[in-house]
């Protein structure tokens, strides 16, 4: 299979297998009208199998979300056809409207206009808790 | 500026020097009396509440300051709808520093993140009461000379009971400390209590549903009410509510050195017999409360 290389653009790469579908509708990459590609079960030495996405632009995506999601995930930066810079994402430390809390008795319920923030307190188990109410996220 | 919302917001330095000051203010109230003339107080009471609001108002009146106070939430502009945010930043330009209770959690830390000027925790929902915290540190110091090696025993419910909650997170940073949990199974202490502080900072701690068997070890006995505005179900309220009764007979095993504790209002959860007894600090607890939050609010005004 061939996907022509990027000349400005970002790789997504080291995505678990099967979510790189995920990840790609909550980026929002649907929205695009460059070319986007998913590559799905590519075979690869560290993982086994894993998901790529490339997207023909030079466009700013949400590393917290991506970090959320899967955090093993790496972000290239291609510039004039060479990678200019790669990110590892991890664990994002604070989440601004990606979870949303369920605790009915929290401020946010009757704040509409809050934003809904998280905080990783418990990075070992991935624990995000709600900053106002300290719930923790499910 | 800064503003006490969590317990946790105060180093235990800083603890230790808010209970140094309100020793100082009970040892010579004169010295304070006219320390805060000019500064004003404003109460943002939209939960009822009687002794945390009236406390607020007479530290600040002992302290030599004014008191600006709003009722209830439908005395004030949120029952026209206006945000916490905006109510913070109209308070702010009136007074000097706010003191907020809110039935939903995380109402005063949302006032604290707009206001310009400090804001007080006095209670939201059934998240943090920190100080209520500072009343029950200041009663143990008085009480037992000491924050470390203390076997604390907390009864009643441990769920949804906020003042426990602070109480152990505080507690949880000093030496010697070893927690007994009294409760009924529906209102065991939350995971995220037991997991997140307990067992994360490698505090002792037993849960069990029999207080006459739990009463000899303890030093201290913190008793709570099981809170009818808590319960979305009224069944569940009626079938906990007298789960745990202390009588005189009940503390015949107990140590004569024992502090009874109560953030109150108690319902029936404390026999009135008790009163006389000179291990009852649940009245000192009251008083104690207005001596921390003299303090606190002269740290916070940054007068002292």
């Amino acid at each position: 299979m061939h996907i022509d290389s990027i000349q400005n653009g970002i790789v997504i790469d080291h995505i678990t297998a099967g979510k790189g579908m995920e990840i790609y509708h909550l980026l929002h990459l649907d929205e695009l009208d460059c070319s986007v590609a998913i590559i799905k079960n590519v075979v690869s030495g560290k993982m086994g199998r894993k998901d790529i996405i490339k997207v023909d632009a030079d466009i700013d995506i949400d590393t917290n979300v991506l970090g959320y999601v899967d955090p093993g995930v790496t972000v290239d930066i291609i510039r004039n056809g060479h990678l200019a810079e790669k990110r590892q994402v991890g664990l994002p430390t604070k989440l601004t409207n990606v979870l949303f809390c369920k605790n009915p008795r929290c401020i946010t319920t009757t704040e509409q206009e809050l934003p809904h923030i998280f905080l990783l307190t418990d990075p070992e188990h991935r624990v995000y808790r709600c900053l106002y109410c300290e719930t923790k996220a499910k | 500026m800064r503003s006490l919302i969590n317990i946790l917001d105060l180093s235990v330095q800083e603890l230790d020097e808010l209970i140094a000051i309100a020793n100082d203010i009970i040892a010579n109230p004169g010295k304070y009396s006219e320390i805060c003339r000019g500064k004003k107080l404003a109460t943002l009471f939209f939960e009822p509440s009687t002794r945390t609001r009236l406390s607020f108002e007479a530290a600040m009146y002992e302290l030599g300051g004014n008191v600006l106070t709003v009722a209830g939430a439908d005395s004030s502009s949120a029952a026209k709808g206006e945000s916490i945010a905006d109510t913070a930043k109209t308070v702010s330009c009136y007074a000097d520093i706010i003191a907020m209770r809110h039935p939903k959690e995380g109402a005063p830390l949302v006032a604290a993140m707009n206001a310009s000027i400090p804001v007080i925790n006095a209670g939201d929902g059934g998240h943090n009461h920190p100080t209520q915290t500072l009343a029950d540190l200041l009663t143990i110091h008085r009480e037992k000379g000491r924050l470390s090696d203390l076997t604390i025993g907390l009864c009643g419910d441990l769920k949804f009971g906020r003042t426990v909650h602070s109480l152990i997170e505080a507690m949880a940073r000093y030496e010697g400390i070893r927690f007994v949990l009294i409760s009924p199974d529906e209102l065991k202490l939350p995971g995220y209590v037991r997991q997140g502080v307990l067992e994360k900072e490698g505090i002792p701690y037993a849960e069990t549903g029999d207080l006459e068997g739990a009463l000899p070890e303890l030093d201290i006995l913190y008793m709570t009410r099981v809170q009818r505005e808590r319960f979305f179900n009224e069944e569940d309220y009626l079938r906990l509510k007298d789960s745990y009764i202390l009588t005189p007979e009940k503390l015949a095993g107990a140590r004569a050195d024992l502090a009874i504790m109560h953030p109150l209002p108690r319902v029936n959860e404390i026999s009135v017999a008790i009163d006389q007894d000179p291990r009852a600090c649940y009245f000192k607890q009251v008083l104690n409360g207005k001596y921390m939050r003299m303090a606190l609010i002269l740290r916070l005004l940054e007068v002292l």
